[in-house]
């Protein structure tokens, strides 16, 4: 049961639309795909929701699950927790009050900010670098994305990563308590509800990290409810009566916000998985050091930039310049949420490194496997043209060695066998020219004895 | 004896190129499954004698075998070689050019760190002739 679950992604593939072209093959960040049968097949182990193939498919076979607005009804009080990434959604709209109001019209009860528990969050991380004996650089754990990735290509850096929840974790415990302390009702009638622009989040709340179980109740794409929110921005509204985040908070969406917000005086952003994978080979070479906190985000532009938004990144980044001159620049720190954050707010189970990409067997076993792999990767053409369907020479190699492909896939191997083939044949038919009548005369007493009638 | 044994050229001045030869053996590392704060090590110590290469020797040759129990690091250059190893050998003592300096190499750490980070260190260097370094980790 534990296996299946681990193994839930949102990421999946449509078949139907998929032809088999290697654009998501190449692209994979943990080299997850291979192409089978015409298709595209995701290795669960590998993939980390990254979302990558869904940008790169030109066929929009990529798909993330996420969950219909009607999986609200399944609770009696409903929560929204819109990411701040969900203000630069639409034309013209700055003032974020007016999307948070149409919220309310699509069926919940609250609008919990997320980017106000990213304050909260902001506040727990910096009270931490500042506290407590950290190996530098810290990183994020904002990004499940990044999360993954480090499990699986980078495990020896998990212990820099901060053991603090995510801002969404964050903001969905923060809203049930209150709403169950101000409203007096039970917290298991309570559903917290994501507005996401994100394809990992959905893992990441099916399959928490660092956390037993996740306080999230769904996941919403931010496309399959924006012309719902759309059509009820142009309504007026009634002042909202709640805690707005401040710009601190909303920040969080663009590149830097975070590192920003934790306020420490040396910190890097990187956005865009491939860029991120490259600051990470750096970090494990011990060539960040001297920084305090490094913000990672998959996607280029940071959530703004998520697969599930509808906006263009670059444009949403822009309009939220316009967002912030309308966002309270102060921000509403009450205590009983702020207070002790650093300990509520801590991961309480440790991330294991995934073996995702490593080599099985015993040591000795291994290093046959990998000595196997480096010959077989010499013999190939080192075109990394992805036809065979492995991502490159190497994981074709690597394939061969698991058992998952033989060097046939590969087409200029198959091309060289074939012409041997022709030209083996060409002076073989040469030289038995003279010799066929007489074979067929052999062969015919075989050839009835296979009938099948006699078995 | 059953192993795997890879040989690096690493050439001199030449930023571009500088620590592949250093992300090959990582990569090889983590796919043989090597646990994680040994690889980490393995990085940070050949990363160093790579950067030591391009810098200060003409270039040299990083040899990488893994055995069963542990990984062995050779880093030979028939560069200017070391005059005083003992200073050398002391955290913050370098002779990187302002240049080099300004990349954020030569910070005087990569000796002492490959010995801190390396479960065995041996260097060997004759000036005029070239320096020889061996690192050894336990896996």
């Amino acid at each position: 049961m534990k296996g299946e679950e681990r193994y839930f992604h949102s990421v999946s593939l449509d078949a139907d639309k998929c032809r088999g072209c290697t654009n998501c093959l190449k692209r994979c960040p943990t080299e997850a795909i291979r192409i089978r049968n015409n298709q595209a097949v995701i290795i669960p182990a590998n993939c980390i929701d990254c979302g990558e193939c869904i940008r790169v498919c030109p066929h929009h076979a990529k798909v993330a699950t996420t969950e219909p607005l009607s999986i609200i009804g399944a609770f009696e009080y409903r929560i929204a927790l819109p990411a701040p990434a969900l203000y630069t959604q639409f034309p013209q709209v700055h003032q974020s009050e007016k999307i948070i109001a149409a919220l309310y019209k699509l069926g919940f009860d609250e609008v919990f900010e997320v980017a106000r528990a990213a304050e909260v969050i902001s506040y727990a991380i910096s009270r931490t670098l500042i506290n407590e004996d950290r190996p530098r650089p810290v990183i994020s754990s904002a990004c499940p994305a990044v999360l993954r990735l480090i499990q699986q290509k980078y495990p020896s850096l998990l212990d820099n990563v901060i053991d603090i929840v995510s801002p969404m974790e964050a903001a969905a415990r923060i809203a049930k308590e209150e709403f169950a302390r101000t409203r007096g009702v039970p917290v298991e009638k309570i559903g917290a509800f994501f507005i996401s622009p994100c394809a990992a989040k959905l893992s990441d709340v099916r399959n928490p990290l660092g956390i037993g179980k996740s306080a999230v109740d769904g996941v919403i794409a931010i496309k399959d409810v924006y012309t719902q929110i759309q059509a009820h921005v142009k309504d007026g509204f009634t002042p909202l009566e709640i805690d707005r985040a401040s710009t601190v908070g909303v920040r969080w969406a663009i590149p830097s916000g975070e590192a920003d917000a934790v306020g420490m005086r040396h910190t890097l952003c990187v956005d865009g998985i491939e860029n991120v994978k490259r600051a990470l080979e750096q970090i494990e070479d011990s060539r960040f050091d001297r920084l305090d906190y490094v913000e990672l985000l998959a996607c280029t532009n940071g959530c703004l930039g998520g697969p599930l938004t509808v906006e263009n990144g670059f444009v949403a980044k822009s309009r939220l310049n316009a967002i912030l001159r309308h966002t309270p620049s102060k921000m509403v720190q009450r205590t009983e949420i702020f207070q002790d954050a650093a300990t509520r707010f801590r991961t309480t189970e440790p991330i294991e490194p995934s073996d995702a990409q490593q080599l099985t067997g015993t040591m000795m076993e291994r290093i046959l496997k990998a000595a196997r792999i480096d010959e077989i990767e010499q013999n190939l053409p080192g075109l990394d043209c992805g036809s065979c369907g492995s991502p490159t020479c190497r994981a074709l190699a690597r394939d061969i060695v698991g058992g998952f492909a033989t060097e046939m896939n590969c087409i200029f191997k198959l091309n060289e066998r074939i012409s041997t083939l022709a030209s083996e044949m060409v002076s073989l038919g040469a030289s038995t020219r003279f010799a066929v009548g007489a074979n067929r005369t052999v062969a015919a007493p075989d050839a009835e004895n296979t009938d099948p009638q006699e078995e | 004896m059953t192993m795997i044994k890879e040989s690096f050229q690493v050439k001199q001045g030449d930023m571009t190129t500088a620590g592949d030869a250093s992300a090959r053996i990582k990569r090889q590392c983590k796919q043989l499954g090597i646990p994680a704060s040994v690889v980490r090590r393995v990085s940070v110590g050949t990363y160093e004698a790579e950067i030591n290469l391009v810098i200060h020797a003409n270039g040299g040759r990083i040899d990488f075998a893994v055995e069963p129990e542990k990984i062995t690091i050779r880093v030979v250059d028939d560069g200017p070689g070391i005059p005083d190893l003992e200073k050398a050998m002391t955290e913050g003592w370098s002779t990187a050019s302002n240049e080099v300096r300004n990349l954020g190499f030569g910070a005087g750490m990569g000796l002492p760190n490959m010995k801190r980070n390396a479960d065995a260190f041996d260097i060997k260097s004759e000036v005029g002739v070239g320096t020889d370094i061996t690192m050894v980790f336990n896996i």
